[in-house]
């Protein structure tokens, strides 16, 4: 199955093309690196997925049916099996962190306040804030807010995440820590992915790094190093509105393409 | 775009929003926990402003018609000239201005932080239509506390009006109160009635709309807040003008 899927889309803001007859596919527990400049489009890929930006030319499938016309009413099915963590996490602010992340068990309207509690306290400590729960959004640091973000976006156990930038500006520690779960959500939960950022350290730990849970139950990581290669991530590099780049992290550390060279480095 | 190009177009999305808004009452999922703390903050919220917009206004109402009554030695009817001044028009059109201050400035700058940190397209995201968790509940609290506002706005510039009569015009209290009422009909009450439902409905709407058309940061916040509250003030006065003369049409 196809998780997602592009085909010859092409996206103008007033006279400047955002995207150029582009094709994207994700398969399913596939994650999607995107790289690229500021303005390449890469947030509007992500709310293409969504139905919040309707692109001028071309077709988007999401798991398998065509989304490309449908009303906003009709889209609001499709988007229950999207999670989306926002580039500052977009937490509703009148709200506390539980019922941020319990938000959308709440308008799903089929659980029971112990039932979303429980699924909520179980979340929040997988992405290691048990004791936020009755805090306000306005008391968190930037990568709290964007771990609370994901917790959120993955409570209603969607079969697609949509990450927009989520390590950015954030310090080391913070960002592996997101980054791991990303790679637990795409290894352990067979989530589907796409995960636009600029930040070239982030991508790498996502290309090379796989999640196993132990016997014991234990979640380790385990970097590909030289002995087996990761074939569920894949990096797309754009550029003015186009795919300049698509594969591997082997393929793109041999990548010959000028642009391509001069963004890793 | 032209001028008139771009205000056909606000026309229109204002138009649609309002549609979605008013139609969204009979859909699921409805928000009634959402419309009751918009209610409360709406309502409660605003009580003491009005409260004392209306006990001033019906004080000075008072105190400057007793002066041009006195000329045609009218003044026992400062209480007719008070109640149906207040119920008709100033009770009605001062409420709707000052919800539109209070009110329809943080509907807009609310709604437009929510859009410019992103929290409105995660909404989308998360499967909740914006305008009906965010639009119909504000535009539903707006359209029916405005009236009740306005009932106590009147209510308090009688008082107001007769606190004046009788301590400073020295009148009979009987006499104020006999005035007053009697020289209201029911055609006067419906009148002071339908109009804050409608100005209700302007104020909450245009506050929801330039909250939600918001671009451009925490100077748009500002931005579509100002714009907010000057467009409802005008469309207040605009609509009071109309639907005056309509109902005057009716009556006769």
């Amino acid at each position: 199955m196809i998780a997602i899927r592009f085909e010859r889309v092409t996206k103008m803001f007033d006279d400047q093309v955002v995207l150029k007859d582009f094709d994207l596919k994700v398969r399913k527990a596939e994650t999607k690196i995107i790289l690229g400049g500021s303005g390449s489009g890469k947030t509007t890929i992500l709310k293409m997925v969504l139905g919040l930006v309707k692109p001028d030319q071309g077709r988007i499938w999401v798991n398998d049916r065509d989304i490309t016309d449908l009303s906003e009413d009709e889209l609001m099915d499709i988007r229950k099996e999207i999670g989306m963590v926002f580039q500052e996490g977009a937490l509703f602010d009148s709200m506390t962190v539980g019922e941020n992340v319990a938000y959308p068990l709440r308008e799903a309207r089929r659980h029971t306040p112990e039932e979303m509690e429980a699924a909520v306290r179980r979340l929040l400590g997988f992405v290691g804030l048990a004791d936020a729960f009755d805090k306000m959004p306005s008391e968190l640091s930037g990568g709290m807010k964007r771990r609370v973000a994901i917790a959120r976006a993955v409570v209603h156990r969607p079969s697609i995440v949509l990450y927009d930038e989520p390590t950015a500006g954030l310090d080391p520690i913070t960002s592996r820590t997101i980054c791991d779960l990303v790679i637990a959500l795409r290894d352990l939960e067979g989530v589907s992915s796409i995960f636009v950022t600029h930040d070239l350290s982030a991508a790498t730990t996502l290309a090379s790094e796989m999640a196993i849970r132990e016997s014991s139950g234990q979640v380790t990581f385990r970097s590909e190093n030289n002995e087996f290669c990761l074939a569920n991530t894949r990096f797309v590099i754009l550029k003015d509105g186009q795919i300049i780049f698509e594969g591997t992290d082997e393929s793109l550390d041999t990548a010959e393409d000028e642009y391509v060279r001069e963004f890793l480095t | 775009m032209s001028v008139i190009t771009s205000a056909i177009f606000e026309v229109q999305e204002f138009t649609l929003l309002s549609t979605r808004a008013v139609t969204n009452l009979f859909k699921k999922p409805r928000y009634i926990q959402d419309t009751l703390v918009q209610m409360d903050i709406i309502g409660v919220g605003s009580l003491l402003i009005i409260i004392l917009t209306g006990f001033f206004t019906g004080g000075v109402l008072a105190l400057q018609s007793s002066k041009s009554l006195k000329a045609f030695g009218a003044v026992h009817l400062t209480g007719q000239l008070v109640s149906l001044s207040l119920i008709k028009e100033l009770g009605p059109v001062l409420t709707a201005l000052m919800i539109a201050g209070r009110v329809g400035s943080g509907i807009a700058s609310e709604l437009g932080s929510m859009v410019v940190t992103e929290q409105i397209d995660a909404m989308r995201a998360l499967g909740t239509d914006p305008s009906k968790k965010l639009v119909t509940p504000r535009m539903l609290a707006s359209t029916t506390m405005t009236p009740l506002l306005t009932v106590v706005a009147d209510l308090l510039g009688l008082v107001g009006g007769w606190l004046v009569s009788l301590y400073s015009l020295k009148l009979n209290s009987s006499l104020y109160w006999n005035t007053a009422l009697r020289s209201l009909d029911y055609n006067n009450a419906l009148e002071g009635l339908i109009k804050p439902v409608v100005f209700g409905f302007i104020v909450g709407m245009v506050g929801c709309y330039f909250g939600l058309r918001t671009s451009g940061g925490t100077r748009g916040v500002g931005l579509s807040t100002t714009q907010s509250v000057v467009t409802a003030s005008i469309l207040v006065i605009v609509a009071d003008f109309f639907l005056s003369k309509i109902i005057l049409e009716l009556q006769y």
